[in-house]
């Protein structure tokens, strides 16, 4: 008696909550054929953890295709960086047969075959962010994001323009292989002029300063240095802020913070170079509906680049109001 | 004066009715839950794959994967212990597996022997710390769980200059004893078996062993126990070195499948373990539990978890889900637990 009682009660809860999940819930992929106003629905898949503000930007570009584009688009991203868990969450959201899937590729090996099963399954999909060496083996469409080696070149060529003579590249991840890229970029862009590169540990900002200071102190001809990220940024800023070479050396960087854009606003530090994440996710999305619905591709499968975008002194002050709104 | 008074029956043997019976069963209240999730997200994901083939796999897969740690960790907490270490023991034994095939060309048995001699090495340290000491488990493991994932980064940047291995599709292609861990049937993946598997072993013991019975033993009351002659320490001991055990187990599932491992594998599959056990009806304070419930428990969690992606609901609403979904399942299981105990007597 009680437990016919309790099943009912239960079965009630489930019709309510299916009820609720019904209204609120997306359309859902609709089976129906051509027409280029049917209801699309794009599945994203990121590495991007909650805690990220980089990840932000990216879904804000998503969702704002989303809305743009009058499609429904569903963002995942696994709840810690678990490449396991994000090759099941792709394994679901291509079980859920959407017209298109976005994905970035942090890892190849874990997440390979799980695109795979989308591409073979007749899933366009286009991946965003990391991934670009990997793109083409895998079978996928097309890529959008930065290739490092260009943004270094891209570095170079400004910072040669500047009149550097003599240069050093922080890096502050020894051993990751994108960034040794973007220090081999640089010294191609630089076309001639030196370039050493000096290795600094990230998680200590305080010894990643004083080895600043001592190679600029070492070499007294140093009049250019390329950081590859805020955290190698804001140690070079204070290093060249105590070493009294602020204004003698030029600085540059790849990536924003809120101390990087107050340095370039400031007129300290020359440029920072910006991968224009919020591209590579409304891009991601708009590419593969275009696929979905007409078969159309940019490109010709050759990655679309949104970077490098540089932020100037001329433009800082946008990209500190845009970075406020999540959109840089 | 009445005739015929009832013959008065030893309440051990009287019959009872098929309700009462199951009322009184741990695991009643995470099949309900599980099936109940399930007709959620039939009725709202019905549309979009959920009811595949396909998105079956993919769900059970989630399921098998929380599950082959659950049903160990079940076992540990009915005896009344915990073990938060297990979600930094997939991260280590993995890297152990990872760098062994992939640094330094070992054969693909002495990657996975050298996994589990770590881990119940690792095993034997906690249990035998706690039994020694009388310290509270959940200290001891949370020691461990930071100790274990901070050398697994420490010692894997220091042999490799990277946090990442890959690569090791090549070395363990066609490896008979890859194949164990890694071959699917269809869509569905050999991990389901192993965890289904694992439950069963787990209820045998539970149910039809001596050894079993020295776990509700130990669980219920230590001292009553020991009394009795139950080798309390040794159950539990044994008890650490199995759950770490199944994390070096779900590591070797996950590390030869996707062909890389890293350091932070297995982050918070503590917690879905002790979860997927309390949904299963296992108490906290110890000597209660099931480890088919515990099956139950990871399958609602592995619908719930791939289910909100079927629905087109972010994964962000993941862990809200998550925990919700633990508190209904004590809620109802407390309740089922006191009616049962009423209708007894």
């Amino acid at each position: 008696m009680r437990i016919s009682k309790l099943l009912v009660a239960f079965a009630a809860l489930a019709l309510v909550l299916a009820a609720c999940g019904n209204q609120e819930g997306s359309p859902g992929a609709s089976g129906g054929g051509g027409g280029g106003s049917r209801d699309l629905t794009i599945e994203v898949v990121t590495h991007g953890q909650a805690s990220d503000p980089f990840w932000s930007v990216v879904k804000n570009g998503i969702d704002q295709a989303g809305t743009d584009l009058g499609i429904t688009v569903n963002y995942h991203a696994p709840e810690t960086f678990d490449m396991v868990a994000m090759a099941q969450l792709i394994d679901t959201a291509v079980a859920a047969e959407p017209d298109g899937l976005v994905v970035s590729i942090p890892d190849a090996d874990a997440l390979g075959p799980s695109i795979e099963a989308a591409i073979d399954a007749g899933i366009p999909v286009v991946s965003i962010n990391s991934g670009s060496d990997v793109y083409k083996d895998l079978g996928i469409l097309t890529h959008v994001g930065q290739t490092e080696f260009e943004a270094g070149v891209g570095a170079g060529e400004r910072m040669a323009e500047a009149g550097v003579t003599n240069t050093i590249c922080v890096n502050q991840e020894v051993g990751n292989a994108a960034l040794d890229l973007r220090c081999e970029g640089f010294a191609e862009g630089l076309g001639g002029v030196p370039s050493e590169v000096v290795g600094v540990d990230l998680t200590d900002p305080a010894g990643a300063q004083s080895a600043i200071e001592a190679a600029l102190s070492e070499d007294d001809s140093i009049d250019g240095m390329l950081t590859l990220g805020p955290t190698g940024a804001d140690p070079a800023l204070a290093a060249l802020e105590e070493s009294g070479k602020a204004g003698s050396v030029q600085i540059a960087t790849f990536d924003l913070s809120e101390n990087v854009l107050n340095a370039i606003n400031d007129g300290n530090m020359l440029f920072a170079i910006d991968q224009q994440q919020y591209l590579q996710g409304y891009l991601g999305v708009l590419i593969v509906t275009q696929f979905a619905q007409y078969g159309l591709l940019p490109g010709g499968g050759n990655p679309i680049l949104t970077g490098p975008g540089f932020v100037t002194q001329d433009n800082a002050a946008q990209v500190i109001e845009l970075s406020a709104e999540g959109i840089r | 004066m009445t005739t015929a008074a009832a013959q008065p029956t030893d309440e051990r043997v009287r019959r009872v009715g098929i309700a009462r019976l199951l009322l009184g069963r741990p695991e009643l209240g995470a099949v309900i839950g599980a099936i109940l999730v399930w007709i959620i997200f039939a009725v709202v994901a019905g549309d979009s794959g959920f009811l595949t083939a396909n998105g079956t796999a993919t769900y059970l897969e989630v399921a098998a994967q929380v599950g082959i740690i659950g049903s160990a960790v079940a076992l540990l907490m009915i005896a009344g212990e915990f073990d938060l270490s297990v979600g930094s023991m997939v991260g280590a034994t993995g890297m152990i597996v990872a760098i062994g095939i992939g640094e330094f060309g070992w054969p693909v048995w002495l990657a996975i022997v050298a996994a589990f001699a770590f881990a119940l090495m690792v095993g034997f340290i906690n249990g035998y710390i706690v039994v020694k000491t009388r310290l509270p488990s959940f200290i001891v493991t949370l020691g461990t769980l930071f100790i274990v994932r901070g050398v697994t980064i420490g010692l894997t940047r220091t042999i490799t200059g990277r946090t990442q291995v890959g690569g090791l599709n090549e070395a363990t292609a066609g490896d008979p004893l890859a194949a164990i861990f890694t071959t699917s049937i269809g869509p569905f993946s050999v991990a389901i078996l192993w965890w289904i598997g694992l439950a069963l072993v787990a209820t045998f013991i539970l149910q039809r062993t001596t050894f079993g019975n020295w776990i509700f033993g130990s669980g219920g009351s230590a001292i009553a126990a020991r009394n009795v002659g139950v080798p309390v320490e040794r159950v539990k001991i044994l008890l650490f070195m199995g759950t770490a055990a199944s994390a070096a187990l779900l590591a070797v599932i996950q590390v030869l499948s996707v062909g890389s491992g890293d350091v932070l594998r297995g982050e918070q599959k503590e917690f879905e373990a002790i979860i997927t056990a309390v949904i299963g009806g296992t108490l906290l304070t110890g000597g209660y539990g099931s480890a088919i419930g515990t099956v139950f428990g990871a399958l609602t969690l592995g619908i719930t978890k791939q289910g909100i992606v079927f629905a087109g609901i972010s994964s962000d609403w993941y862990q809200a889900f998550l925990g919700l979904l633990l508190l209904v399942a004590v809620l109802v299981n407390n309740w089922v637990r006191t009616r049962a105990a009423q209708v007894r007597h």
